[in-house]
């Protein structure tokens, strides 16, 4: 961790800063619980990319769901709480460390 | 310098148009290219409580914002005042008041007890029921103080009110006409003992 | 030039009205209440096209200043004493943004026990705030003030507060004379802000999570700012002047160059001052007045410079500070001079808390205080019942 900090100078003015940089923070390996994705079962309701706060659910080249980020995914399992497919949910939560 | 200005103090009930007159003289004096203050005493603000307004008037510009504590002159709106605040207090020794009163100047000298300071009389309540129509006696009381101040040009500055008063009750010619009236009619009526 | 008769709150409305900002939001509080009462009668007769956000609180008014500066916006908004220390919370996050968001004050006393007159309490609790603030002396310089705070604010990206003290100016009607509407526009000109949170085709973060790592550089960002502001209000006050004839500083001078006895004030109470000094000169009396115009930046050096050949001092202050030690002008004054190698006895004033009347008298007895001011204690009261 060795990254060079910008100096009063060298930083913008009013605490302006580039948008849209949460993507280069990885925050994947703050997981401890795991969302499993079954395309099987999905019925492409699109609730857990509506509620992820990370935006970590992953659509494909057709818009429909496709798998999870898990490069920022911090494992919170609301996506599988919020599945609404019975008896078993598309998204179920493993431990990732068995 | 304080002796450069003249100051006024105007006592009244709330809702009797103390604010207004203080204001109103102000701005007059104003266009007769005189420098002016003119503002309130602010306390519980309730229809009926005693209520006092000020003015400072020079030919020179005024620095000074502390209160007024010893008016040349003192206008008072209503005589049911007299005994309850102290009306003539700090007035100056050879200090004017005018007071609402359909009175005669010398039975008003000897309600308010004062020997040295010249007391003058209208009647502006009546005037006001006369002229407007209702008990407002602020107005008819401005027209009395600038007679008994003799500091602005009457004509110009009843020309002034005029225009202030036609910008305010754009609506209601009779209110402007009936306001003019009364001041002249003070104007006129003001005596002293 | 216009000559009028207007209250400070009426001069301050006025000005408002000449500059149209693109934005208020305000939540109107005694003795401020008229400013944006007028304001809002100007947006109604159609004299302004302000977006004009009535909200349910100061707290409110002033995040919504904050996001519409931030959109680019010029904005403005106007409050006093509880109304302001509702603000509080958002004036740091304003000047860290470094919005350019100006601000009518009113002085009041903050409560309690609860009062409505005026004392700088409001203000002064504000200093630290990363704020500009400049204390005006009446309606003239409410008005001349707020045209200026604009011109400073865009010029150093930094929220300015200009305060009147209430109702000994905001209610007092005196004559001003106020610039044509086309020469006020003028002398203000156009506001660009450089990146606005609405370019969507630059997207930017404001106001992000700041740790270890940043927030100093930041805060030291602002605290330049501060400093560096020094130069364009005394730039904006100088073509004040240059065009128009009244000319601003940070500080003014009364009767100083001779002068032994020396009273240091903000607001109202110089004007009073103004008259005591010129009847004491009268009486061959070498006294003077220093004026403080601009609090923030604090001018440290041109005061130490004004004060040194003063042989005793006193500073008025209109808030208390409970530290068990002088109040906030008096220890900013004092910290100025430590420096100087002539430096004169100086004595603290805590006066007119809560609107307590404060006149030519009280002042006379503190000139005459300054003759004995080895006698005297560092820190009086002036005129309360002991």
């Amino acid at each position: 961790m060795s990254k060079k900090l910008l100096s009063v100078k060298e930083l913008p003015k009013g605490d302006v800063l580039e948008a849209g940089t949460a993507i280069l923070f990885e925050t994947g390996d703050w997981r401890s619980d795991r969302p499993i994705f079954n395309k099987e079962l999905c019925i492409d309701c699109k609730r857990c990319w509506l509620y992820c706060p990370d935006m970590s659910i992953l659509l494909d080249e057709n818009k429909k769901v496709s798998g999870i980020d898990y490069k920022h995914c911090k494992g919170c399992g609301i996506c599988s709480f919020e599945c609404p497919v019975k008896p078993n949910k598309a998204i179920t939560m493993e431990k990732e460390v068995k | 310098m304080s002796k450069d200005i003249f100051e006024v103090r105007w006592h009244g009930r709330g809702g009797q148009g103390a604010k207004t007159a203080a204001l109103l003289f102000g701005d007059s004096a104003l266009d007769s290219g005189m420098y002016i203050q003119a503002f309130p005493e602010y306390g519980p603000e309730r229809m009926g409580a005693p209520v006092a307004s000020f003015n400072r008037l020079s030919k020179k510009p005024i620095n000074v914002h502390c209160s007024i504590s010893n008016p040349d002159l003192v206008v008072v709106l209503d005589p049911s005042l007299i005994g309850k605040v102290n009306v003539i207090e700090g007035l100056q020794e050879e200090g004017k008041i005018i007071v609402n009163s359909s009175l005669s100047p010398k039975e008003v000298s000897e309600k308010l007890g004062v020997k040295n300071i010249k007391v003058y009389v209208v009647d502006a309540s009546g005037i006001s029921k006369e002229t407007i129509g209702r008990d407002i006696p602020n107005t008819p009381m401005l027209g009395a103080m600038l007679k008994v101040s003799g500091l602005l040009d009457f004509d110009k500055t009843i020309k002034g009110i005029e225009i202030k008063l036609k910008k305010k009750f754009a609506s209601k010619p009779e209110i402007i006409e009936g306001n003019i009236k009364a001041i002249k009619r003070a104007y006129e009526e003001v005596k002293s003992a | 030039m216009v000559v009028a008769a207007k209250t400070g709150n009426e001069a301050m409305a006025e000005a408002m009205r000449q500059i149209n900002p693109d934005v208020v939001a305000a939540y109107p509080i005694t003795p401020a209440t008229e400013v944006v009462m007028i304001f809002a009668q100007f947006l109604a007769d159609g004299l302004v096209d302000t977006e004009y956000i009535p909200v349910e609180s100061e707290h409110s008014a002033m995040s919504a200043c904050l996001g519409a500066a931030a959109a680019g916006a010029r904005v403005m908004t106007s409050t006093s004493s509880q109304g302001l220390a509702l603000m509080y919370e958002i004036l740091p996050i304003v000047s860290a943004l470094r919005l350019p968001i100006v601000v009518c004050e009113v002085n009041r006393a903050l409560s309690g026990p609860i009062n409505i007159h005026c004392d700088h309490s409001d203000t002064i609790a504000a200093r630290d705030f990363g704020w500009v603030q400049i204390y005006a002396e009446n309606s003239q310089e409410a008005y001349d003030g707020t045209l200026q705070a604009v011109k400073i604010a865009e010029k150093t990206s930094l929220p300015v507060m200009v305060s009147t003290d209430g109702f000994i100016i905001s209610h007092c009607m005196e004559k001003i004379e106020m610039l044509p509407d086309d020469e006020a526009k003028k002398f203000i000109g156009e506001y660009k802000m450089e990146k606005s949170v609405l370019d969507i085709k630059n997207p930017t973060t404001r106001g992000a999570l700041d740790l270890q790592d940043y927030y100093f550089e930041h805060r030291y960002q602002t605290s330049e700012a501060i400093l560096n502001a020094k130069n364009p209000i005394l730039e904006a006050g100088e073509e004040f002047g240059n065009k128009y004839g009244r000319k601003y500083g940070l500080i003014e001078e009364y009767k100083m160059e001779d002068a032994e006895r020396v009273i240091v004030a903000l607001g109202s109470t110089c004007g009073t001052t103004r008259d005591v000094v010129d009847e004491l000169r009268g009486k061959g009396e070498k006294v003077g007045l220093l004026k403080i115009r601009v609090f923030r930046p604090f001018p440290a050096q041109e005061i130490a410079t004004a004060l040194s050949n003063a042989k005793s001092v006193a500073v008025l202050d209109r808030s208390d500070s409970y530290s068990g030690q002088g109040s906030p002008v008096y220890v900013e004054v004092l910290s100025a001079l430590f420096k100087n190698d002539k430096k004169p006895k100086i004595v603290n004033y805590v006066y007119g808390l809560g609107g307590r009347d404060i006149n030519l008298e009280d002042i006379k007895s503190v000139f005459e205080n300054l003759k004995k001011v080895d006698q005297l204690e560092e820190k009086n009261y002036l005129g309360v019942r002991m």
